[in-house]
């Protein structure tokens, strides 16, 4: 029983840091442009097919540091020649031009590397064993996931609350104008926002190449997360971000573990369940089962209780 | 006259995490009286307002309206309670036509709440409603134009309208005359009495020829607090005044 | 200002606009009448397409009452398409084991589904506006989708659920069996889902739907709350998007979880926004564009939802009114003697554009597949050449058509706005 939690904390830990080190990049291109970027999770593919194809070419170090490079001149570029045109229509409309920019990232994805999950190998000087836990071994890459998912915290919450620069960016975010009255460059500076915002996606999508499956639906399939990730920790938060992205991949790795439905707890509690009553087959799903779902039911829990979020600062 | 109290403010402030803005701010304004707020930039007079209107909730203090408390309560629980209130930056709906401006404003006043078995066009009350508030505010030419494309003193016009056409009984104006040159302010000015003539109106102002020309009763309200409220002549000469805008006592 | 004159003309108005209102949907409904007939459609295929486009156009509207009409974007709008469908076809099979109603009644049973799922959702999601509301939705719509898994025995799982639309008790005479029979229930439920999602919006709450959209907060300081509108904006759009789940429950006579799916959410989204949002007909020009590709484009080419991805973000940028704004926009030239030079300078720059397109096209056909279909072999057949993706010179070809037809392009779109600038200060002068 301690073996089970021990590590299913670990790893819900690391998992969680997963989704912080992508939340992160999100949090700050939202507080400081107020953008929702929905093209935030497909960056993070790109990172994870880029650090695979320098992978092959130059070796796991070089990739490590060139492709979040890459990803940063490619957030640059999208902010500099596509976003900053529609900054004047208003939210809905930056919203949906990143959302059909996700949309088109997925199939040039597809168009260069095929439909096919990509053979991502962790490289062979990582591939070591960390420390071994109750008979199973902890991986080196997640331990240098962890560590870098703790800088980017560290990074950015410097950069946010104590450098100049961030204060001007947040100044930039409400008043404009004035900020560029006072001869601060704002359009580049959103470009420098976007770079860096766009390169931290990049970054965790090289480690998290190796914890999932680097395949065209890898955007689709941990960006509804993250966004639940930022609603539930509160718009505009890192703190809050990383409370809920804790939150999330603690509760959803323990819920796998969990082969019980609500029919055993109640049967538990002393009230059986007929097989035959209509209420039965949802009460009978495993958690184990219903994991997938776990993050979208705290999303809604948190509405119904708390619809600013754990820490929330921006009401969008 | 009578001394029913309209609107009656007792020690209300508003904290703002450790800066209070206003602190403590007691005010009776009696029905039917045209009562001026003045006092210098970041005095906190809009935060009054929203606090009376429900756009921010007091952090203490009791605001009664007509008798009946509504410190904290919802802007439409206000509205419909009886107080309408004008925005100093205009806040109108820029997409719908001027006359739709007006109609919007109206319909809850009018009980139609939220008809849908209705067309609005065949609804009569509404229509003469909105088009009496245009020929008021003078904008009957410009009917069917979107609000957006409106000049600057066209849309300060309509968001006084939008405040007067429900009908209520208790006006809140902020800074109604801002931006407008003279002689749109002189009209604007005559409007605005006009319309308050059987209602409650509280006015903040900047233009001391329209304070001074239009209220029975002005309030000055410095850093958070009232420091006088009496009529016009009296408040003209009334030395923590000056001292307030001019910073000095000037010599008798 | 001649106060008579303005109080008499508004009444008066008012009934010619009326009067004139009526022939539109007249010769509407001909038309629609007269389409599954035309040469070119007068086959299963081409009905099936129609059908499609309908079903399509009133899920669309039903979006657009959330966006354009009341200024909320919703990622999870297949949610209620896909439960009012659930629903839809589960009566369906009662129907086909006895339950004695006509087919033909089914939508309104999608419509219940709708709603009743858009009052559940829309409680708890209209706490929120902007930006959270849409992330929320997209939770929603997650929440949903993985849970139809869960839960065989109503939702079917992967195989979904079917029934047959032609096993019926009582029908009327009418049984639904071709496809022409299909194509005139679904049209006629599909208009006259028009007409109420029209009609709601000339009703006072519809009429405020607007000024939230325009100016949420203002909306309270006239005595509405806002929320209570966002409310009832949720759960009529539920209703009418249900409705057009039921009408695809009759006509594909299956639903799966594909139709409460992110993708199918992504696909309305983009038919309300490419038809335009800031006009009623927008949506229905969206859906059917969007149907009528999908249903070509996808059996020629694997790159079908690169292209409309494109299509989507160049809509975005340049033309953010979508298609019924952009043919609206020539309303005020249309008559004028410039007018001719606004479309001699349309043709001129469609060269340049097609170069352009045939050198992108080109290109990703042959990305695509070397990628996805190496099995296939590099050589490939594209319009009516043979070529070699493995070889250098279709690419060169591809790199030059594009480069060269874009610089072409740039020149083209400033003679475009040149003329345009003649027709419109013409426009002025008139």
């Amino acid at each position: 029983m301690l073996e089970l939690v021990t590590v299913s904390l670990l790893n819900g830990i690391v998992y969680g840091l997963l989704l912080f080190m992508l939340s992160s990049g999100l949090t700050l291109i939202f507080s400081m442009m107020g953008v929702l970027n929905f093209a935030h999770a497909s960056v993070f593919m790109l990172g994870a097919y880029l650090s695979y194809q320098l992978g092959q070419w130059v070796g796991f170090w070089p990739a490590l540091v060139i492709a979040p490079l890459l990803c940063a001149l490619i957030g640059a570029a999208i902010e500099r020649y596509g976003l900053s045109r529609v900054h004047s229509s208003g939210h809905v409309a930056e919203i949906l031009f990143t959302f059909g920019l996700a949309y088109v990232i997925e199939e040039l994805v597809t168009m260069v590397w095929g439909r096919n999950a990509v053979a991502s190998r962790i490289p062979e000087t990582i591939d070591f064993p960390l420390f071994r836990i109750y008979g199973s071994t902890f991986p080196t890459y997640k331990g240098l996931m962890m560590a870098i998912s703790v800088a980017m915290f560290a990074f950015l919450y410097v950069a946010l609350r104590k450098t100049r620069i961030g204060l001007v960016i947040q100044a930039a975010l409400t008043h404009p104008r004035m900020v560029s009255a006072l001869g601060h460059d704002v359009p580049g500076v959103f470009v420098l926002v976007f770079a860096i915002g766009s390169g931290l996606a990049g970054l965790a999508g090289v480690i998290g190449g190796f914890m999932l499956f680097t395949q065209p639906t890898l955007a689709h399939a941990i960006g509804p997360i993250v966004f639940v990730v930022v609603v539930v920790g509160g718009l505009g938060s890192l703190s809050g971000a990383l409370i809920a992205s804790m939150l999330i991949g603690i509760l959803q790795t323990f819920a796998v573990a969990v082969d019980y439905s609500l029919v055993d707890l109640l049967g538990v509690a002393g009230i059986p369940v007929a097989r035959t009553s209509p209420l039965y087959e949802a009460l009978a799903v495993k958690l184990a089962t219903a994991a997938p779902i776990v993050p979208y039911l705290l999303l809604v829990l948190m509405l119904i209780v708390r619809p600013r979020g754990l820490l929330g600062t921006r009401d969008a | 006259m009578t001394t029913a109290c309209a609107l009656e403010l007792s020690d209300v402030a508003k904290d703002f995490g450790a800066t209070s803005i206003v602190r403590g701010v007691s005010l009776n304004i009696v029905q039917g009286e045209r009562h001026a707020i003045i006092g210098p930039n970041g005095a906190g007079k809009s935060t009054v307002f929203n606090l009376i209107s429900g756009r921010l909730a007091p952090t203490r203090g009791s605001i009664r309206l007509h008798g009946e408390e509504i410190a904290g309560a919802r802007p439409f629980t206000i509205n419909r309670k009886g107080l309408a209130r004008s925005f100093q930056v205009t806040n109108i709906f820029p997409r719908l036509s001027v006359f739709e401006n007006l109609r919007c404003s109206v319909l809850w006043s009018l009980g139609h709440r939220y008809c849908f078995w209705r067309r609005a066009d065949a609804l009569r009350d509404a229509r003469d409603s909105a088009c009496a508030t245009l020929e008021r505010i003078g904008l009957a030419a410009r009917r069917d134009v979107p609000a957006g494309v409106l000049t600057y003193a066209e849309q300060r016009a309509l968001e006084i309208g939008i405040t007067i056409a429900g009908g209520a009984s208790v006006i809140l104006l902020d800074e109604p005359t801002s931006g407008m040159s003279r002689g749109e302010a002189d009209h604007a000015v005559e409007l605005i009495r006009a319309v308050s003539a059987e209602r409650t109106l509280l006015m903040v102002e900047h233009d001391m020829s329209v304070v001074f020309g239009l209220a029975d009763r002005i309030s000055v309200l410095v850093r958070g607090e009232i420091i006088a409220t009496d009529v016009p002549a009296r408040i003209r000469d009334n030395a923590a005044v000056q001292t307030a805008y001019l910073g000095t006592v000037p010599d008798a | 200002m001649n106060t008579a004159a303005a109080g008499v003309a508004s009444p008066a108005a008012t009934s010619e606009q009326r009067a004139t209102g009526y022939w539109p949907l007249l010769v509407t409904v001909i038309a629609l009448a007269a389409l599954p007939h035309l040469p070119g459609l007068a086959s299963d295929f081409g009905r099936s397409l129609l059908t499609q486009m309908a079903i399509a156009a009133v899920f669309a509207l039903s979006f657009n009452l959330l966006l354009g009409q009341t200024g909320l974007l919703s990622f999870g709008h297949a949610v209620y398409f896909g439960l009012g469908g659930y629903a839809a076809i589960h009566v369906m099979r009662d129907i086909n084991h006895g339950l004695p109603l006509p087919v033909m009644l089914v939508p309104l049973a999608g419509a219940a589904g709708g709603l009743l799922a858009g009052i559940v959702f829309g409680s708890v999601t209209t706490k929120k506006a902007g930006t959270i509301f849409a992330l929320i939705s997209l939770g929603v719509g997650e929440l949903v989708y993985a849970a139809t898994f869960m839960l065989p025995s109503v939702f079917g799982g992967e195989e979904g659920i079917t029934a047959s639309r032609t096993r019926a008790a009582v029908d009327f005479g009418l049984a639904l069996g071709p496809q022409l029979h299909v194509y005139y229930v679904v049209v006629a439920w599909a208009v006259a889902a028009a007409l109420l999602m029209r009609a709601f919006g000339q009703t006072p709450v519809g009429r405020m739907c607007s000024a939230v959209r325009d100016n949420p907060e203002r909306v309270e300081f006239v005595g509405y709350s806002t929320r209570r509108i966002r409310f009832i904006a949720f759960a009529v759009a539920g209703l009418f998007a249900g409705l057009a789940g039921g009408l695809s429950a009759i006509n594909y006579e299956i639903v799966a979880a594909d139709a409460v799916s992110a993708q199918r959410s992504g696909t309305v989204l983009i038919m309300a926004y490419i038809g335009g949002t800031s006009h009623f007909i927008g949506p229905v020009l969206g859906a059917a564009a969007i149907t009528w590709l999908q249903s070509s484009l996808s059996g020629y080419t694997s790159a079908w939802l690169l292209y409309l991805g494109v299509f989507f973000i160049v809509m975005i940028l340049y033309a953010p009114g979508g298609l019924a704004g952009v043919l609206l926009m020539h309303r005020g030239i249309v008559g004028t003697r410039a007018f001719a030079g606004v479309l001699a300078a349309y043709a001129v720059a469609a060269v340049p554009l097609a170069l352009a397109g045939a050198g992108m096209v080109l290109a990703v056909e042959m990305s695509y597949r070397l990628a996805t279909q190496p099995e296939l072999g590099t050589r490939m057949r594209l319009l009516w050449t043979q070529v070699d993706a493995a070889s250098p010179s279709p690419w060169i070809a591809a790199g030059a058509a594009l480069a060269g037809g874009g610089l072409l392009l740039r020149i083209a779109c400033r003679r475009v706005a040149a003329a345009w600038e003649r027709a419109a200060a013409e426009a002025t002068r008139a």
